[in-house]
């Protein structure tokens, strides 16, 4: 808009056509709905889950008492006392929790040589964990861990959910090696640092951010894990995804039960994410804008 | 003694630092590799192996070879593999084309800096974080046709209930919008990180040169977005190929008393898990895993080809 101004008036229509700024404000109008709009859709069906699980069986058949009802606890003090839901919940931070940290530790290391000697064709190996579907593993390991007795037992339920946050923190460290300068570790080494000791005093402190993403996201993906609990998972060793079917059964479902559950499972990992989002986003979008 | 020791003891420690020093490209790369390749070189040889017999009933039941039997009769199964095979393709690139344009255009709405930004960006990581299962079960209730809430919704502007998740015709497509509903947002989080790396020169050369928005977007952003637009493809094809979790809630195990929902993940659940009919079931994953493998290569190669 500046350069229009400082310019003769003649030429003002050709840079900066006379309709744009009112095109514009209907543009701004236009956006503002649009974003309500998409707001609306996203955060809605939450509201409505959370609604729910206040609500008694009765109240969630009625459309009546869509938005105005009296809410109960009843749900959430079923959830939590008859189902033994502190167990589960025990279960999912445990799993999730020793699933990150020995990934992290497989993992951090594994990402620095792959970055650092770029290690293409091994960064793949890490990496086919993540694209082949999970369904084919789960018979023969069910073999496996079934005839070493391991199976509903936390040891297999932690080694597959690493296998679910390895991959991801290979590929988000890798990305954020690739944009830590070599020149740091190189100038460290001049000062008489061994290799690993560049990488352990150097490298490491600086890449925490990093390494905080990492840790963040694979927890959030071994916590929403359900298919290899599903499995592997014993009575005792339940995770929160497989407890929440113990509210379904054949013959009926109990919706405010199950909507309790599901918001049991849901609200802690969204926590989570609202007070790391930077780290949340980053480690979702690592390698985006690289092409 | 203390004093011959020592200086071996050191030097004994050095060489091994040196060794771990010279190394150290394989001693930091191996255990992760070593892990992932016990865990799925293992799996896949034994795969192979068993959807090359009749193994069935119990996994440790003897089984006999039949060479390449499973892969014929699977291949010929009109009944459930092709079936459940096209409903995998319908299912992803559905998806994925309604979430890439959906994702782009949010992307758009969100690349200019506005008041509430804040907010908007909450709003869009709290499905994506929401675990999966959870989602499942809510949209159930959300879809269920007597007491849903998107038929009291429909009963408000006259329009009759319908059967949702419940209907063979209406199932899959239900399933889909669920998928595009929670996993839309990480399109426009990869697509936005795109966008803001952007140089602003192009954009604004265009604009001086009389383009409207549109031919800027089509001719300026998108082509400059490529890129990333084959990462955020590359990357949700993989997760939407394999979808587990938000079917099986909502359908439960077989994908619903018709297959309505039944892809090539849920059939091949199914045959493991509920008929123990190993031998086929290893047979249908073999091929799923060739059908992922080939999709991604074709797109890895797009991706390297792109300038």
């Amino acid at each position: 808009m500046s350069t229009v101004t400082e310019l003769p008036e003649s030429f003002a229509p050709v840079l900066a056509p006379r309709r744009k700024p009112l095109r514009s404000r209907a543009y701004k109008a236009f956006r503002v709905c649009a974003l309500v709009v998409v707001v609306l859709a996203l955060l809605a069906p939450l509201a409505w889950m959370v609604l729910a699980s206040f609500k008694t069986n009765v109240d969630i058949y009625d459309a009546a008492k869509s938005l105005v009802f009296t809410p109960t606890f009843e749900n959430y003090s079923n959830v939590l006392q008859r189902n033994n839901y502190f167990v589960f919940i025990f279960n999912s931070f445990w799993v999730a929790f020793a699933s990150t940290l020995l990934s992290l530790l497989l993992g951090v290391p594994a990402a620095y040589a792959m970055s650092r000697f770029s290690m293409q064709r091994s960064a793949l190996v890490v990496l086919m964990a993540r694209i082949i579907p999970g369904v084919s593993l789960l018979v023969p390991w069910y073999y496996v861990f079934s005839n070493l007795r391991m199976v509903g037992g936390f040891s297999v339920l932690i080694l597959s959910h690493m296998f679910v946050a390895l991959p991801l923190i290979v590929y988000i460290m890798m990305s954020y090696f690739d944009s830590l300068p070599v020149e740091l570790e190189e100038s460290a080494q001049v000062d008489g640092l061994s290799p690993i000791g560049a990488f352990r005093l150097i490298t490491l402190p600086l890449s925490l951010p990093g390494i905080m993403t990492a840790g963040i996201l694979a927890f959030i993906f071994s916590w929403n894990n359900f298919m290899f609990a599903l499995v592997l998972s014993g009575a005792s060793t339940k995770t929160l995804p497989v407890a929440i079917f113990d509210f379904v059964s054949y013959a009926s479902i109990d919706w405010g039960g199950l909507m309790a559950a599901a918001t049991v499972v849901t609200i802690p990992i969204m926590v989570i994410a609202l007070f790391t989002q930077k780290y949340v986003v980053s480690g979702l979008t690592a390698g985006a804008t690289k092409g | 003694m203390s004093v011959a020791t020592a200086p071996a003891r050191k030097t004994a420690g050095q060489s091994f630092s040196d060794w771990a020093n010279a190394h150290r490209k394989w001693l930091f790369a191996a255990p992760a590799m070593i892990f992932v390749g016990i865990l799925i070189i293992f799996p896949v040889a034994w795969t192979v192996y068993l959807s090359l017999t009749d193994a069935s009933g119990s996994v440790r039941a003897d089984s006999d070879f039949i060479g390449l039997e499973n892969y014929l009769s699977v291949l010929t199964d009109t009944d459930r593999f092709w079936p459940a095979a096209g409903r995998t393709a319908y299912f992803t690139v559905t998806a994925l084309a309604v979430e890439m344009v959906l994702g782009m255009c949010i992307a758009l709405l969100l690349w200019r800096p506005f008041r509430g930004e804040k907010w908007v960006r909450v709003a869009i990581l709290l499905p994506l974080v929401a675990t999966p299962v959870a989602v499942g079960m809510m949209w159930r209730l959300i879809f269920d046709p007597n007491i849903g809430f998107a038929n009291q919704m429909l009963g408000w502007v006259g329009i009759p209930p319908q059967p949702w998740l419940s209907g063979v015709e209406s199932a899959l497509p239900t399933t889909i919008f669920i998928d595009i509903w929670q996993w839309t947002p990480m399109i426009v989080l990869i697509l936005l990180a795109g966008l803001t790396s952007l140089s602003e020169e192009p954009d604004e050369a265009a604009r001086i040169d009389g383009a409207n928005a549109w031919q800027r977007f089509w001719y300026v952003t998108l082509p400059l977005m490529m890129p990333t637009v084959i990462v955020a493809v590359l990357l949700r094809s993989i997760d939407a190929l394999k979808t587990f979790d938000i079917l099986y809630a909502t359908k439960g195990k077989g994908g619903g008393s018709f297959n309505e929902v039944e892809t090539l993940n849920i059939y091949a659940y199914g045959l493991s898990f509920d008929y123990n009919k190993y031998g086929l079931s290893s047979t249908v994953l073999i091929l799923f895993f060739l059908i992922i493998v080939s999709i991604m290569f074709l797109l890895t190669r797009r991706r390297k080809g792109t300038p």
